[in-house]
């Protein structure tokens, strides 16, 4: 099988039943995404494909050989930071690093989704997403920090979104 | 080396002048970019050359007997290496630092406990043929449900003996107000990111393990006793470690049935636990069954105070909860009982899990000391100043510091406490609530050695078999000797993770930061003596900052006084008489605001605020999270955390992310943290107490006691659920 990973090309010869995700790590060696759960519950293994954020262990590699795969490797390296590695830094948006790789992959998937208006579950305006830290905070519930980093995870996110802090998650506050 | 135990108060001179002003300061993990690139290489990472993949066969019952296991389908697979089973060495469970791993024998003790390890060229077969060995067993006593099964009164287990001081029933009746009422915890799994995985190889007779695991240096030697080799020809290896929670402090079977495994078939193995296997063969908290009894005066001074406890265990294992821990030195009261009754079961070994004792224990107390606080109508904060106790209650021992009176008056203010009446704050269709709970855990000091390297070039290298599993331990020590040599943080390098380096204590208790930070604040001292006789001056004469070091005006580069020989230090840390001496904990205050829904039952928390003091804090930034992590803990804890067990079989029914719920990021609002920080110079030489187990310590108590001012409706039965809420809200 022939893949396109962070923009090189790799040919594996996997067994059929192989995730993407055991791909990248068991086959090209890419064992930045991570497998928590390996069955699509706690989002570790997030990376993008064209662009859009999937959990990589419930999609087989053979699906996507014509694909654009993007992992945390293709992001940025130590000497040359994506915005939101630097910000993840910054804010200390992790503790033990498992699921970071995934939160960051998720969080670049997550900020496009809100770009192009996506709304989420929590939008107060499906035409206007506003990506209040309400927002951030459910767009991302799909990846699970066992640490519970979640307050600096969404101060990462915030910033790099370019959002000024704000009160967040006031149950009621509509009504 | 040097070794100095704790048998005296002890403030190092290097860290209360030390100049370098970077101890403490909240700076980015350094291994940080790391992380965030995927760098960092975890136990099922970084694979040798020749690597098989290893699956485990889990008993299909909770209990009985093993008659026959049928390994023929699985051989029969394209891919598959070796079935393996009957090896006297397999375990029959964890190896936990306290109780040696039960070899293979015919007994089961629960669900899922491995009974064979198939060995194949990828994942996908091995996860395959796992599925084809037919395991037949005889069923056994098929003791699922620890409510139903006979109470052992005198348990033979655990590390807390029970306490009985003073007359508990003649202090009730002769207290004006009793306190009575009995509490429930449920299952509680660690459930840390990164599944118990470990990656297996022998060089010659030596084997090298990758493992997940936080506590490597016991580790090494009780995967040594269990393949019948010498602890030397063990290397363990743990540079990184998803998440611990106590679920890694000891050595899962599958590190042992990977090294097996390797050695069966010359070739490097390695096993990751998938997620639903990890509830059956990482130990979880028990259920309890707490009684919390109090006798009190009109003013709520208690006289009498007994918290009597049931957890659960199975046959062979020897840890039962040390529920009351966290309560003994918590309040007044000289009649004191503290107890905790066993029943045995077929599930899945109870084990340390985050703050053993005080996370489950601060349920029942802190609710009950709210339930008693509104019965005597006095404020929770005042009954709790009342009893407030000036020296340990049980032991009569000075607290080495306590500031538990600083932070509920610190939070108290910064949360704007003001309660209203139970029920009485309504916006629209929510009901609004706040609650609070004092929050401690006991401090421990655990001897640990480190060998700091100061380099020709000035530049400072600390090694340690110390893990860091989330917990800031890179950062610490090298802020910790960057601070007592005076150097930038990134001119000292951390080795850790490496049974190789000077054993330390490990990550566990939440005695890790200030053991380990200790050891190599000793051996920096050592140095310093070193640099002082160099120099002709003595060691509290120096000023280093910036890889300088200054003595009455005269300035030299520290690289130009090692001169080619590095100066090596090697120091042993450990507890002494001054910790027999004192009591010593961690304390905080936890204060939450929740919202109930008065239509669904649904609780948000909406902002939550804890004040601790941990002693010197090494890493704002850090601690702060780690407190965090265990605030969130207890929120998840009191609302939604719950393994469930199908009692007719011994499983579990929600052993996974998707039915166990633990809190994802919209369950967690904005937390804030402060510290009141007092060095702590009885504790260790670093000053510094426990933080990763506060945090959880009165969280979710205070959860529980908002959702009571919110609603009325007091919950006993841990998890507070919408179901157990709907039937007394009030009317919409």
């Amino acid at each position: 099988m022939k893949f396109t990973i962070n923009g090189r090309s790799y040919e594996a010869e996997a067994d059929i039943r192989t995730s993407v995700l055991d791909l990248l790590r068991e086959h090209v060696g890419l064992t930045g995404s991570k497998k928590g759960c390996d069955h699509g519950q706690c989002g570790a293994c997030t990376v993008l494909i064209n662009g859009r954020r999937v959990n990589s262990c419930l999609t087989l590699a053979v699906m996507h050989q014509d694909d654009e795969i993007t992992t945390i490797e293709g992001l940025g390296t130590p000497d040359d930071l994506h915005p939101l590695q630097a910000a993840f830094v910054a804010h200390d948006g992790y503790q033990c690093g498992y699921c970071t790789p995934g939160q960051i992959c998720s969080a670049v998937g997550m900020l496009d989704e809100a770009k192009k208006g996506w709304p989420s579950h929590v939008s107060a305006d499906l035409e206007h997403s506003d990506l209040s830290d309400a927002e951030i905070s459910e767009r991302m519930s799909g990846n699970i920090c066992r640490c519970a980093a979640y307050p600096n995870i969404v101060d990462a996110i915030r910033e790099v979104a370019g959002r000024a802090p704000a009160g967040r998650d006031v149950a009621g506050a509509d009504a | 080396m040097t070794e100095q135990m704790m048998d005296a108060p002890y403030r190092p001179h290097g860290l209360t002048n030390g100049e370098q002003g970077v101890l403490g300061q909240p700076l980015p993990r350094i291994e940080g970019a790391a992380k965030v690139t995927g760098q960092a290489t975890y136990a099922y990472e970084g694979t040798p050359a020749g690597i098989a993949y290893a699956g485990i066969v889990g008993a299909p019952r909770g209990s009985g007997t093993i008659e026959r296991i049928d390994a023929s389908a699985a051989e029969a697979l394209p891919g598959v290496i070796a079935v393996i089973h009957g090896d006297p060495r397999m375990p029959a469970g964890e190896a936990n630092s306290r109780a040696m791993p039960s070899f293979a024998s015919d007994t089961v003790f629960h669900y899922g406990q491995p009974v064979a390890i198939v060995v194949a060229e990828n994942q996908a077969v091995a996860r395959e043929a796992a599925a084809l060995v037919v395991v037949e067993m005889t069923p056994g006593q098929d003791r699922f449900d620890p409510r139903a099964e006979p109470i052992d009164t005198a348990p033979k287990i655990g590390f807390l003996p029970p306490i009985a001081k003073g007359d508990l029933d003649a202090a009730l009746a002769e207290a004006a107000v009793v306190f009575d009422q009995t509490y429930t915890t449920p299952i509680h799994f660690p459930a840390a990111m990164e599944p118990h995985a470990s990656t297996a190889w022998w060089e010659d007779d030596k084997l090298i393990v990758r493992s997940s695991n936080q506590v490597i240096g016991a580790a090494r030697g009780t995967i040594a006793q269990a393949l019948g080799i010498d602890k030397d020809k063990v290397r363990v290896l743990a540079p990184y470690v998803g998440g611990g929670f106590g679920g890694k402090t000891g050595v899962g079977p599958e590190v042992i049935l990977a090294a097996i495994a390797a050695e069966k078939i010359g070739r490097p193995v390695k096993v990751a636990l998938p997620r639903r296997q990890t509830a059956y063969l990482v130990h979880h908290r028990s259920d309890t069954v707490q009684h919390i009894k109090i006798g009190c005066d009109e003013n709520g001074i208690i006289s009498a105070f007994a918290h009597l406890s049931v957890a659960a265990q199975h046959d062979d294992g020897e840890f039962l909860e040390p529920v009351p821990f966290g309560t003994l030195p918590l309040y007044r009261g000289a009649v004191r009982h503290f107890k905790t009754d066993l029943v045995r079961v077929d599930l899945p070994a109870t084990g340390a899990v985050r703050a053993p004792g005080e996370a489950v224990g601060t349920f029942a107390v802190e609710c009950a000391m709210d339930e008693l606080a509104e019965q005597l109508g006095l404020d929770p904060i005042e009954l709790r100043k009342r009893n407030e106790p000036d020296t340990d209650p049980l032991s009569g021992k000075p607290f080495s510091t306590r500031r538990m009176i600083d932070c509920y008056d610190d939070g108290a203010t910064r949360f704007g406490w003001n309660p209203q009446p139970p029920a009485s704050v309504r916006e629209g269709e929510w009901l609004i609530g706040t609650g609070m709970a004092a929050a401690l855990r006991g401090n421990f000091t655990v001897n640990a050695e480190a060998i700091v390297r100061l380099e020709a070039d000035g530049r400072a290298i600390v090694e340690t078999d110390m893990t860091d599993i989330g917990t800031g331990t890179y950062t610490i020590l090298a802020q910790t000797v960057a601070e007592m040599l005076g150097l930038p943080i990134a001119d000292v390098e951390v080795r850790i993770g490496d049974t190789d380096l000077p054993p330390s204590a490990g990550s566990g208790g939440s005695f890790g930061a200030g053991s380990a930070c200790s050891a190599a604040v000793l051996a920096c001292e050592d140095i310093l003596t070193e640099l002082a006789r160099r120099i002709n001056a003595s060691p509290d004469e120096l000023r280093l900052k910036d890889g300088c070091v200054r003595v009455a005006g005269r300035e030299t580069a520290l690289a130009d006084l090692v001169r080619g020989e590095p100066i090596v230090a090697r120091a042993k840390s450990g507890p002494g008489a001054e910790s027999k001496r004192t009591s010593q904990a961690s304390h905080g205050a936890q204060f939450c605001e929740v919202a109930v829904n008065a239509v669904t039952g649904e609780v948000r928390v909406r902002r939550m605020i804890g004040v601790y003091d941990v002693g010197r804090v090494l890493n704002r930034k850090t601690a702060a999270n780690q407190l965090i992590g265990g605030m969130v803990w207890g929120i998840a804890y009191a609302l939604s955390e719950d393994g469930i067990v199908d009692t007719r079989t011994g499983h579990f029914v929600n052993p996974d992310f998707g039915e166990y719920h633990v809190a994802v990021n919209a369950d967690v609002p904005q937390i804030e943290v402060h510290f009141i920080e007092e060095v702590d110079t009885s504790a260790n030489p670093a000053g510094a107490k426990g933080v990763g187990e506060l945090g959880i310590s009165g969280a979710g108590a205070a959860v529980a006691n908002a959702i009571y001012n919110a609603t009325g409706v007091r919950v006993r039965d841990f998890p507070v659920t919408l179901d157990k809420l709907l039937a007394g809200l009030p009317p919409v």
